[in-house]
């Protein structure tokens, strides 16, 4: 139990009483890097939410690194997260390092300015995501990708052992792509990091991936490698094409029935 | 300039401008990059129930005033944050219905000897000792939360699901950010009035977001706009007997119009 990054018992979330997520048991051991795939309204966000602890579950227990998400964040053991939208407001008036040490906040405490150290992590992050040499541009100048890597950093920032993102590569087109997921992967070999990412493109998180669970609001999990057809055709209510890209261990998780 | 500068009146007046515009600089580049205009003009219309309140109970209006323009805050907060009415929704309803309440108040209290245009369009000169010290205190206070909170506020601005993620405490934060809110707001009815508020609560930093790229010289810009337009405001309506409350918000328009125009042109 001590190597589980994220343990979800019989969790059950509704939105005006309707199932958004139900009766998910789902383990995810600690290093792992696992891919959530399903189609729009699946109820990806809300899982991921649920393991933030920004939704709070209607039935079931989440636990993070043995620890309800609420008193994990109480205690500053923080989660990186990349969100789906991560700039509501493009025109912000702050520079990437602004945004990267934002990060550190949290950390700092009320009343505490960030320190020279606070700013060298985060300079140190943005080279690690190769756009140290954007620190003092102002954030909306970025295009969609460097923005992405800006906010990758910012999520590092936090010093997490889980790093959740949301649909990271939904605005950028297919070079940007691979090199994100790339760029993905090779952080969170380095940094030992839990990745879990979600995601409803097939094709590339099967090539990046260790793990992929298939959620379309009612999951029932089994150990199923490799893939099969099946399965993801009953994820996605219809059918799918990619599936066959390698032999990827993973878990199948089934739709509900009506 | 030194002749307008003596009446004791008038040196209450530029001192109290000077402080309520400051805090009103300061404050308006949270407003404007919050998207919180609506919430002000609101919060500031409902603090006419209080003031009224003050009136009927014969207590100083800037007591009544501010329970009221906090309490509207909060239930607006509170009723949006249930997710059940949307914000805007619920500041139509409580600004209007906390400015009923102040007619009624009004109608009880049958003193027709109050000021009532002087609270909706602002009176400086009728400031005295108690309102400077009232804008004083409350000046010392709104710089000291923003000083104590600035990476914070910055934060929450910025995306605010992110900011609890990363450990901040959104929630007391928004609910503190709307009593200085308030505060601001209630000091800010001596200069311009409850009508005119959200024009200082608003243009200030509408002005430094054309000419800036950056929230600090934002702020820089954004509280010398205010006080500016203040000063000059006041200058200019004692010199051809204008009301001052109007000639700054003006003077604030023209300003914008002139920033939008130069930020175009850039």
């Amino acid at each position: 139990m001590s190597n589980l990054a994220v343990r979800i018992i019989d969790l059950s979330v509704f939105h005006n009483r309707q199932p958004t997520l139900e009766d998910i048991t789902l383990n995810i051991q600690a290093g792992s890097f696992v891919g959530v795939l399903g189609p729009n309204g699946a109820g990806k966000s809300t899982l991921l939410k649920v393991i933030l602890g920004l939704i709070r579950p209607d039935k079931g227990e989440v636990y993070v690194f043995g620890e309800p998400p609420l008193r994990l964040r109480r205690n500053k053991h923080l989660i990186g997260y990349l969100p789906q939208r991560p700039l509501n407001n493009p025109h912000f008036p702050v520079t990437v390092l602004d945004v990267v040490l934002m990060g550190r906040y949290g950390l700092l405490g009320l009343g505490r300015r960030p320190s020279r150290r606070d700013k060298e992590i985060a300079l140190n992050l943005l080279k690690q995501v190769g756009m140290a040499s954007r620190a003092h541009r102002a954030i909306g100048d970025l295009s969609g990708g460097e923005q992405q890597r800006v906010f990758i950093a910012r999520a590092l920032s936090v010093e997490p052992k889980l790093l959740i993102l949301d649909e990271p590569t939904i605005s950028l087109d297919a070079c940007a792509q691979d090199e994100l997921y790339d760029l993905i992967r090779g952080l969170q070999e380095q940094m030992e990091l839990t990745v879990i990412m979600v995601s409803h493109d097939i094709g590339a998180i099967s090539e990046h991936v260790g793990d992929i669970v298939c959620l379309n609001r009612r999951i029932y999990l089994h150990q199923a490698p490799p893939i099969g057809r099946l399965g993801l055709e009953k994820t996605f209510g219809c059918s799918v094409e990619y599936l066959f890209h390698g032999q990827i261990p993973h878990r199948v998780v089934r739709i509900h029935d009506e | 300039m030194s002749e307008w500068l003596s009446p004791g009146f008038m040196q209450n007046a530029l001192v109290g401008g000077l402080l309520v515009s400051f805090v009103c600089g300061l404050l308006s580049v949270f407003i404007v990059l919050r998207r919180m205009a609506f919430v002000g003009a609101g919060v500031a219309h409902s603090a006419f129930g209080g003031v009224a309140l003050g009136f009927l109970l014969q207590v100083d209006p800037f007591w009544t005033g501010l329970f009221f323009s906090i309490l509207v805050a909060f239930l607006i907060e509170g009723v949006q944050s249930r997710g059940r009415i949307e914000e805007d929704t619920a500041i139509g309803i409580f600004f209007a219905a906390a400015m009923a309440l102040g007619v009624l108040f009004l109608h009880f209290s049958r003193t027709y000897n109050v000021d009532i245009f002087g609270v909706l369009f602002g009176n400086i000169l009728a400031i005295g000792p108690t309102q400077l010290l009232q804008v004083g205190a409350v000046a010392v206070i709104v710089l000291a939360f923003i000083l104590f909170f600035f990476k914070e506020l910055v934060f929450i601005s910025f995306d605010e699901e992110m900011a609890w993620v990363c450990g901040t405490p959104v929630k007391a934060l928004r609910y503190l950010l709307l009593a200085v809110l308030a505060l601001v707001i209630i000091v800010s009815i001596y200069l311009v009035g409850i009508v005119l508020v959200s024009a200082l609560l608003v243009i200030p930093a509408a002005v430094a977001r054309n000419l800036t790229h950056h929230i600090r010289s934002m702020i820089l810009v954004s509280t010398g706009v205010a006080v500016g337009a203040t000063l000059a405001g006041l200058e200019l309506s004692y010199i051809i007997d204008l009301p001052s409350g109007a000639t700054i918000v003006i003077l604030l328009s023209l300003l914008f119009f002139g920033a939008t125009l130069w930020g175009r042109r850039r």
